[in-house]
């Protein structure tokens, strides 16, 4: 795994770079850890409290471990009305897990989200931003096999 | 009879979208060629005269927002908004999996007539896939000299609805929080790093190409007059065809939903659609033969928005799908402002009450009161619009709250 001190260091003279930053540290971790924050804040010379509020604003963003996968459910009004809350119950089921939870092992964490733009196929979940549509309870298991 | 009239979208499926070679053997960068043979004031004066206007949804006349740059600054930015986070909404995604070049060669084309050199791309979180494709693209336009000195780079948001507005984008590519700005300035004259910067939607900048090549007023002829030019739009919800048309703009909502989408599955009655996304009004049966275009929606209430076109049937729960809207915006709103951050708070909270069959007339009484607060005291477009489907929902479908309460 890549240090995220020099995956820092990469984006340091990057205009705006804070924020690219956090997504080439994501792509590594998954999440971003606390001690590259403050890292990341050092580095683009803001204070830790700056740091900490660009990350937090970001829905994709996530300070602090999460899963190695990560299940994303679509629950805007599209996905909705085409029965996202039984996606949600079938993976919950099969991964033992609540929604915003991370299974023990660390391989799976299960997150809302808003409309992802795949809408020609509601209901819609991502894994690691990858889309699955006209997701159904029955196909859940198949869909997470390629990740176990 | 059928509407549709692929013009972004003539390529679809005929060419490698990242190929710039094989965009060229189709026709194309010669808009952008001709843009950089005709004086300044001229290139302005055709992408005005065309009539073009935004397709982010704002729908401010493209020639126009252009014009407000400063000639005398040295540097300026051309920035793609392509942040398309209205749910129900993938018309951008679209564009860019099939004529990406389109896009490339409209930012340079907006880059001849405001004298820059540099362009942004803002791409949603959600599309990393699609980051991929242009930087492929972007790498293979400047391998084959299309673009000259025009260079574009592609930046990645992280999940935030509100950087669709374009201070708040701008804001996001400088490495902050995706606030919204106060305006003025606006970013014509002050906008990326302090820098007068033109924002326009990807299949805003889409259309150029074609207009120079066509001319402005084959483009001003499409459509309808004052909102001309094609349209995408995404189907979704209870209809059979669930899909995406580009179509002229004088398209009626009828023909959009019955003709193209193929009606209601399941011989089902229509109940409402919600057009333009998830901050669009919901449209009773009785206005379905408006055109799309952005002045008829106002003239109903409603907005053209992105050209996302929900559909409701008539088994759908309206209370339950605008409650799940209020919850959207209360996720969503910054917290910049308090009449958006309190706002969607109480929306949602009202929303949900009604919802759990616990409401009464008053908690309506107070929703119109608290939309109209938000309405105009808002900061930006997401607090503003963010009321529209429960005040349009108690308009035309009262009794279904009504329904709810005891």
């Amino acid at each position: 795994m890549a240090d995220y001190k020099e995956i820092i260091k990469a984006c340091k003279d990057v205009p705006g770079g804070l924020i690219e930053a956090y997504h080439a540290i994501q792509k590594e971790y998954s999440y971003i850890p606390e001690e590259a924050l403050l890292e990341a804040a050092k580095v683009f010379k803001v204070s830790a409290a700056q740091a900490y509020g660009v990350a937090t604003f970001y829905s994709y963003l996530k300070v602090g471990k999460r899963g190695k996968n990560v299940i994303r459910i679509c629950a805007s009004a599209p996905c909705h009305i085409a029965g996202a809350d039984k996606v949600v119950a079938a993976l919950e089921k099969e991964l033992g897990i609540k929604m915003g939870q991370t299974t023990a092992d660390g391989k799976f964490t299960l997150e809302f989200t808003e409309c992802v733009g795949q809408c020609q196929a509601t209901p819609v979940i991502t894994i690691n931003s990858t889309p699955y549509g006209d997701v159904t309870g029955e196909k859940v298991a198949a869909i997470l096999a390629e990740y176990k | 009879m059928t509407k549709e009239m692929p013009v972004l979208l003539a390529n679809a499926g005929k060419i490698n979208p990242t190929s710039a070679a094989e965009y060229i053997a189709a026709g194309g960068y010669q808009g952008l060629q001709k843009a950089r043979q005709m004086d300044r004031a001229a290139l302005l004066q055709e992408v005005k005269a065309s009539g073009l206007r935004g397709r982010g949804g704002a729908g401010f006349n493209a020639g126009m927002k252009w014009g407000f740059v400063p000639q005398a600054a040295p540097v300026k930015y051309v920035v793609c908004n392509l942040d398309e986070g209205e749910p129900g909404t993938y018309k951008d995604r679209i564009i860019c999996q099939n004529n990406a070049h389109a896009l490339l060669e409209g930012m340079a084309i907006c880059g001849a007539a405001i004298s820059s050199q540099q362009g942004y791309i803002y791409c949603r979180g959600e599309y990393p896939f699609v980051v991929d494709l242009l930087r492929k693209a972007i790498a293979s336009a400047k391998e084959s000299g299309a673009l000259g000195s025009f260079d574009i780079e592609v930046r990645m948001g992280a999940g935030a609805y509100v950087c669709g507005e374009e201070t708040a984008l701008i804001e996001s590519i400088e490495g902050h929080r995706g606030e919204p700005r106060f305006k003025p300035p606006f970013p014509g004259v002050e906008g990326l790093w302090k820098a007068p910067t033109v924002v326009n939607n990807v299949e805003t900048f889409a259309c150029l190409p074609y207009i120079l090549v066509n001319g402005a007023s084959w483009f001003a002829g499409i459509g309808a007059p004052k909102y001309p030019g094609t349209k995408i739009v995404t189907l979704t919800g209870d209809i059979n065809n669930r899909t995406f048309f580009e179509v002229p703009t004088d398209i009626t909502l009828r023909e959009v939903i019955f003709d193209l989408g193929g009606g209601i599955p399941g011989g089902k009655k229509f109940k409402a659609v919600q057009v333009g996304g998830t901050s669009g009004a919901f449209i009773p049966e009785k206005d379905l033969d408006t055109p799309i275009d952005f002045d008829s929606m106002g003239t109903i209430g409603a907005a053209l928005g992105s050209g996302a076109v929900l559909v409701l049937d008539e088994t759908r729960d309206i209370v339950d799908v605008v409650a799940r809207i209020s919850k959207f915006f209360e996720h969503e709103s910054c917290g910049k402002c308090n009449p958006c951050r309190e706002g969607t708070f109480r929306c949602r909270e009202i929303m949900e009450k009604i919802n759990a069959g616990r409401g009464n007339e008053n908690d309506i009484e107070n929703l119109l009161l608290l939309s109209r607060v938000m309405q105009k005291a808002a900061l930006c477009g997401l607090g503003q619009a963010a009321p529209s489907p429960i005040e349009s929902t108690i308009k035309h479908f009262r009794p279904e709250y009504l329904q709810k309460m005891n």
